[in-house]
């Protein structure tokens, strides 16, 4: 291990994320703002779709699922109930847990391909649900004007009293994504997040050193069903309305895409990910009608340039970098 | 210690174990042999709930295993090595052991302190016992073949196993490896008092420290006691003596 990598290691990098990001809202610009708040959403997703994908190693193609479940959960709490944020919240989260305790269960009953078709179905089955049970869900018209959470005490904080509304939650949502991200972090660093990455490398020896692979890929998908919920909850708050949009297959290809493109290797990998494709989503969306097609040769060269996303490749460039420095020194 | 009784497997309409009986003492360094396909491998993914048997039991200490699940076999002292390499390629060394550690002590659905530092003693100790100290902070799929094994044992010691049962552990292994590694694996044997059960093709190290030897033969024992008596065993002979030269016993 070289000194480069421990210093790395030791920096508190969601604190610095953190306080970077908390800058935005005071450059005044409501659009800058909105865009933030749409990358730390997404990237709580994404983060929490890498629990599976990167650590575990089980490739889901229906994490939408439990982003949905979120949404619509705390949607129809504040909107047709008038439940406070702070329950409706909660609510979201350990429902979108709990279907995922349920459809998770089938799920890590088989294996790779399998598995992946699974989660598609049950997520299409989610997406039917809310698409049709038009008494509860709104139907294929959503619910529209979900409130935003009454945020006034924000005022009295110094600094922040000519906050609107926008920034208002912008700050809630960073936080709130914020403890997410460092609560997953310290589940990966932890003796249960060494036990995903065995599942991970080598299903079959995790097995013989004693661990029971289905219960934790389980747990492993719970705990990633349970953050995408809190995405999930969020977004509906900040789209205005919860749609079914927000629950169909793209969504699940999309928070997949931002994961690969940032890299799945590393925990950070997903935000990164996240942040350049709502970017570049926006840019280019402003220049040119083809943005499924930018998007496509992005990928393409990705994958075949640097399979470890953005952040394996910047890794690979600066450990090659170092090498180079050291090379003359050390040959 | 570890008792195997009328033990079958069939696969379609191929019997690829039948009929198995074999029993080791406690402390006892057991081999089972016999040529290519007799069913070595599949003997021992019977033993260790990899496999179900079509009929037949495990017992260890008494205790009926058969057709328990792998993971569960493992917290019952039962540890084993696998033929082909099977480590976790991308933790380091240390991490791989540490792992084992930390399912044994339970510490598996501990989700919230800090892996790293946990058994860390303990995991450096256990890496030095089979040599691999120095290396314990290399990534676990870059050491050498040989390396990858003894790290395999290394796991498998981890789990602080009565019976350790190792499945070719010097397949594929150069003449100065497979030395280093049957030294290592009698030492361990003895410090630990194992009860050892290994396949083996190599007949040089089966007969150097196996106490006793079962001869499996398409899915059959048809021999069985100690090296000497099965050396001199003319069905022995007669079945080795159509294999290649290096497989017969002398």
């Amino acid at each position: 291990m070289t000194s480069g990598t421990v210093l790395a290691r030791r920096i508190p990098w969601t604190l610095v994320v953190f306080v970077a990001a908390m800058v935005i809202p005071f450059l005044g610009s409501r659009y800058d703002t909105f865009l933030a708040t749409q990358i730390a959403i997404s990237a709580l997703f994404a983060v929490s779709l890498n629990l599976l994908l990167g650590t575990t190693g089980l490739v889901s193609f229906g994490h939408v699922a439990y982003f949905g479940i979120g949404s619509y959960v705390c949607g129809i709490l504040m909107k047709t109930y008038a439940v406070p944020f702070a329950l409706a919240l909660p609510a979201a989260a350990f429902g979108s847990a709990l279907s995922s305790l349920v459809f998770g269960y089938f799920c890590v009953r088989l294996t790779r391909i399998y598995f992946a078709m699974l989660t598609l179905a049950f997520s299409q089955i989610i997406w039917a649900i809310c698409f049709k049970w038009n008494e509860v869900t709104g139907g294929d018209q959503g619910l529209s004007d979900v409130p935003y959470p009454n945020l006034d005490w924000m005022s009295s904080i110094p600094f922040f009293g000519d906050f609107g509304i926008g920034d208002q939650f912008y700050v809630m949502t960073l936080a709130l994504v914020m403890l997410s991200l460092a609560a997953m972090h310290r589940i990966i660093a932890s003796p249960f997040g060494r036990m995903l990455t065995t599942i991970r490398e080598n299903p079959e020896r995790a097995a013989s050193i004693g661990l029971d692979v289905r219960r934790y890929e389980l747990a492993a998908f719970v705990a990633a069903g349970f953050f995408a919920g809190i995405a999930g909850a969020l977004f509906g708050i900040f789209n205005r309305g919860v749609f079914p949009d927000f629950v169909y297959w793209p969504k699940s290809a999309e928070v997949m895409i931002m994961t690969i493109l940032g890299g799945i290797e590393h925990f950070w990998g997903p935000v990164v990910g996240a942040a350049t494709l709502v970017i570049l989503n926006q840019e280019v969306t402003s220049y040119t009608e083809y943005w499924p097609f930018v998007l496509g040769a992005i990928l393409l060269v990705l994958l075949f340039a640097f399979p470890g996303g953005i952040v394996g490749g910047l890794t690979a460039g600066f450990a090659w970098l170092r090498r180079k420095r050291r090379g003359p020194a050390g040959a | 210690m570890l008792e195997v009784r009328g033990l079958s497997k069939s696969f379609g309409g191929f019997r690829a174990v039948s009929g198995v009986d074999l029993a080791v003492a406690e402390g006892e360094i057991a081999a089972v042999i016999g040529p290519n396909g007799a069913g070595k491998s599949t003997l021992f993914n019977l033993i260790t709930g990899h496999l179900q048997p079509t009929a037949g039991r495990v017992l260890v200490d008494g205790r009926d295993i058969t057709g328990v699940a792998p993971h569960k076999i493992c917290g019952m002292g039962l540890g084993r090595s696998f033929q082909r390499t099977n480590i976790f390629p991308k933790l380091t060394v240390l991490e791989n052991v540490q792992a084992a550690f930390l399912v044994h002590r339970g510490q598996g659905p501990n989700f919230w302190s800090r892996s790293e530092k946990l058994f860390l003693g303990e995991s450096e100790a256990l890496l030095a016992s089979i040599g691999l100290g120095d290396q314990a902070r290399f990534t676990a799929g870059t050491l050498s073949y040989g390396n990858q094994k003894q790290l395999e044992l290394g796991i498998a010691l981890a789990s602080d196993p009565k019976i350790l049962l190792l499945d070719e552990p010097t397949a594929g292994m150069s003449a100065s490896e497979t030395h280093e590694t049957i030294a290592l694996i009698e030492r361990i044997a003895h410090e630990r008092r194992l009860t050892l059960l290994f396949t083996e093709h190599d007949m040089a190290v089966v007969f150097s420290i196996a106490q006793k030897i079962s001869v499996l033969h398409q899915g059959r024992v048809i021999a069985h006691g100690d090296p000497s008596s099965v050396r001199a065993d003319p069905e022995v002979r007669r079945v080795y003596l159509g294999d290649h030269s290096t497989g017969a016993p002398s």
